[in-house]
């Protein structure tokens, strides 16, 4: 089984700004599963997106049974046999099984219609093989997410896949059936394919993995055999970058409990959470993607409903609608989604600033716009916010201050309580080393932070407590003395931790 | 920055230039342009249009938009005739105009707010149902002699036409309404990112309601004007005003994807568009050139603006995969 069925050589890809993946060179070995770890952001999906011809790289050469390819469009890629099955499945959920089945690839009779007769047969003559119950008229939108992932893998084998990519395939669906795709994933293996199976859950690569490459920062860490690893050299292999100091963290004496939230529940996306902080506190979330932490927090603070659970501010109870409500109640939230829930990209950064507290501005039948003038004038000063004018269009400010900008968009409402979600991301270095101290200064000011972030050494530098999250559940509340990436990211993969952990150390 | 700020202002007040070119053009095409009674023609003739683009405007700067307004329109205009002819009083007729303005954009609101359907349909479906009760309502013939009705859209108050004098009031009102109240703000920002303004505590669908209450107020009163300007309650009257007043919001420079627009652009856009038509009446371009002439440059000013705006953002912010912006040099 020596024989390398897919080689990858110094492969680079940037973006403007970023290197996203730094002379990448692993070989996957023909008939075995090759596990890629990796934080957030490490560079894996991009990997992934040039293998399967999404992305050019700039530099480096894949290889196919050591003969040298160029992947130019995900078509080629499965000329090549290289074939995805994506963390988001791409099907159309209007369409049948069968016609799903042989999108792209549709037969032909000899009067240039579709031979659907032979669709029929050969869709039924699959689905028998892979024993599977359905009908092959079915649309696909009454099948489970588990059915079509299963759906695509037989796609991806009849198109006749020597490389499957397998980004989170457990992400979704539940034990029984991530039994089944390891079964699959064992069938395919006997047939010769080799599969790259990306996946946070460390039990699970290293049940079905037989080579792991771990990849930080863009960069390959280290490829070995599976019997020569463990979790734990894997997992520090992962975060292994060292912790500089760079947060201006100070500390403060802690006042009482001014925020807690008890028993959130919402389906499918996070259960049985309770967590508080106490005022002056800087609060952590971690967890990796989809641990539900962002949708945790747009239900606390009203953006999205839940389906269960109650929030006390400074011990009353507190009901929490929308988002207004929030802010009226001295509770904001600062989106992760700096684009999409934060910038009005075609108004100037004053009218961006002042946009949650119009009602400061807006009184007594007119616009106070001196006043509304000398205050974001004042807290752009503080924050140092640069900007050319304040009628500028934000959409023109580099990301750093562009989220300093929403960051005083939160400042101006007074609150209590800011929930910060991945408050740096996509920013430089100098901007976050600038968020930071502006933390520090607005927990000085006795407020209260609770921060979610993907980035641990930035948890460990800033926060008091961190909660870590694993498939939307609390799995663990570790105070500053038991921080370290790898008691993190234990909890974070669910390998420590129960639900329950989170409460240990409240009253 | 200096350059930003040359074209920044240009861009400000590219209109008024535009209008002042287009007047002098105008002078200079026709010498009966300048004639004082050709002036409060166009102005009389503008009443209608302006009232229905400030509606369209208020819904554009918020990313939605009318297309029943036409319609509206001429349902309330007969039902403040019929309302009239009944009872002999103004305010009732007016009242009754404006109520049926409301009325209709409540359902609009309804659609568009509640159940999310594209203004685009839901103003279409509209369009239709007050088109067909204007005109079951009247048995479709237009109904006649109005009597005293016909002051509010002929008559003169001092040097003025009573009309002007309305929509000078309502321009003050909308223009007060963008510039000095929270719920003008708010229009903006939902019109400029909605998820945005909603994670910002603005309530959306207290804005869309609002909006679409304040289109059927002015498609109420013009309306009342416009039936009163024709001397008779026309159930197929006003077709295809919209268009009209969308094109004067356009070329006023209002962004069809929403956030950007000013009640002076407007009011300038109609002008251009009543400069043009009348021009095009005075040298005598045929009607249906006009038409011709009227519906490129809606396209030329909604594709002008598009360009602009590309040109505007690709050059600041390139966001990759992984979430990094930066400014390319």
């Amino acid at each position: 089984m020596e024989e390398i069925k897919l080689r990858v050589s110094g492969i680079e890809k940037s973006f403007p700004g970023v290197k996203a993946l730094n002379n990448i060179n692993f070989a996957v070995r023909k008939g075995t599963v090759h596990a890629l770890c990796g934080e957030n952001g490490a560079g894996k999906s991009t990997l992934m997106k040039v293998l399967t011809g999404l992305y050019k790289a700039d530099k480096g050469q894949i290889f196919i049974d050591e003969k040298p390819v160029e992947i130019k469009n995900p078509i080629q890629a499965r000329e090549y046999g290289i074939s995805m099955i994506a963390q988001e499945l791409n099907y159309v959920s209007e369409l049948s099984v069968e016609e799903n089945l042989f999108m792209g690839r549709l037969p032909v009779n000899r009067f240039g219609g579709v031979d659907w007769k032979k669709v029929r047969r050969e869709a039924k003559k699959f689905l028998e093989e892979e024993k599977l119950s359905y009908d092959p008229a079915q649309k696909l939108k009454t099948l489970t997410v588990s059915d079509i992932q299963m759906l695509e893998i037989i796609k991806a084998v009849t198109n006749n896949a020597q490389v499957v990519l397998m980004d989170e395939p457990t992400s979704s669906i539940s034990q029984a059936e991530v039994k089944r795709l390891f079964e699959k994933i064992a069938e395919l293996k006997a047939k010769g394919v080799s599969i790259i199976y990306i996946s946070h859950k460390m039990d699970e690569v290293f049940q079905i993995a037989d080579d792991i490459t771990v990849i930080r920062d863009g960069e390959v860490v280290s490829t070995d055999r599976v019997e020569d690893l463990d979790i734990q050299t894997v997992i520090a292999r992962m975060v292994g970058r060292p912790l500089e100091n760079v947060y201006p963290k100070e500390f403060l004496p802690l006042g009482d409990v001014v925020f807690e939230v008890e028993n959130f529940n919402a389906k499918n996306l996070f259960g049985d959470i309770s967590f508080h902080a106490k005022k002056g506190e800087i609060v952590g979330f971690a967890g990796l993607v989809g641990a539900g932490r962002t949708e945790l927090m747009r239900a606390v603070f009203g953006l999205d409903p839940k389906d269960s659970g109650t929030v006390r501010i400074n011990g009353k109870e507190t009901v929490i609608r929308s988002p207004e409500e929030a802010i009226r109640k001295g509770l904001i939230m600062l989106s992760e989604d700096r684009k999409e829930y934060g910038l009005v990209p075609v108004r100037s950064v004053m009218e961006n600033a002042s946009l949650a507290s119009l009602k400061r501005y807006f009184y007594g039948g007119t616009n106070h716009r001196k006043k509304e003038h000398s205050e974001v004038s004042d807290i752009f000063r503080k924050m140092d916010v640069k900007t050319p004018t304040l009628d500028t269009q934000i959409s023109s400010l580099s990301g750093g201050n562009a989220q300093k900008v929403l960051l005083a968009r939160w400042m101006l409402c007074e609150p209590d309580i800011m929930i910060l979600d991945e408050p740096t991301r996509g920013i430089d270095v100098g901007a976050k080393f600038e968020i930071y101290k502006l933390m520090t200064d607005i927990v000085r000011e006795g407020k209260t932070i609770i921060m979610v972030s993907s980035e641990l050494p930035e948890l460990i530098g800033m926060c008091d407590r961190i909660y870590v999250m694993c498939q939307g559940k609390i799995t663990g509340c570790l105070n500053r003395d038991e921080f370290s990436q790898e008691a993190i990211m234990m909890r974070a993969t669910g390998l420590l931790g129960t639900k329950r952990e989170g409460k240990r150390d409240e009253k | 920055m200096k350059n930003n700020k040359v074209s920044y202002y240009l861009q400000k007040f590219s209109i008024l230039i535009v209008l002042i070119v287009m007047f002098i053009a105008c002078s200079l095409l026709s010498p009966y342009f300048l004639k004082a009674n050709n002036l409060m023609n166009i102005a009389r003739q503008l009443c209608v249009g302006i009232l229905i683009a400030y509606g369209e405007m208020i819904l554009i700067v918020s990313g939605f938009l009318d297309l029943s307004v036409g319609s509206v329109l001429a349902l309330a205009g007969v039902m403040a005739v019929s309302a009239y002819k009944s009872t002999g009083s103004m305010p009732v007729a007016i009242l009754a105009a404006l109520a049926v303005g409301v009325l209709c954009n409540l359902f609009n609101a309804f659609f568009v707010g509640n159940f999310n359907v594209p203004a685009f349909i839901a103003t279409l479906g509209m369009q239709q149902v007050a088109r067909g009760i204007a005109l079951y309502y009247t048995g479709g013939a237009n109904i006649l002699q109005l009597g005293k009705f016909v002051n509010i859209g002929q008559g003169m108050l001092g040097v003025l036409p009573i009309p002007v004098i309305i929509v000078i009031i309502i321009t003050v009102i909308v223009w007060y309404l963008f510039n000095q109240t929270r719920y003008g703000r708010s229009l903006y920002a939902i019109g400029g990112n909605r998820k945005a303004a909603e994670a910002s505590g603005i309530n959306s669908l207290k804005s869309i309601y609002i909006s679409y209450a304040i289109n059927g107020l002015l498609a109420g009163m013009a309306g009342v004007i416009f039936m009163a300007r024709n001397n008779a309650g026309l159930p197929n009257g006003a077709v295809g005003y919209e268009m009209t007043g969308l094109t004067a919001v356009i070329v006023g420079g209002t962004s069809f994807t929403g956030g950007v627009g000013t009640v002076m652009g407007t009011i300038a856009g109609a002008f251009i568009i009543g400069f043009l038509e009348n021009i095009m009446n005075l040298i005598g371009v045929n009607s249906y050139i006009q038409s011709v002439i009227e519906g490129m440059i809606i396209v030329l000013a909604v594709a002008f603006d598009i360009r602009s705006k590309n040109k505007k953002s690709s050059k600041v912010i390139m966001v990759s995969d992984d979430g990094e912006e930066k400014k390319t040099p």
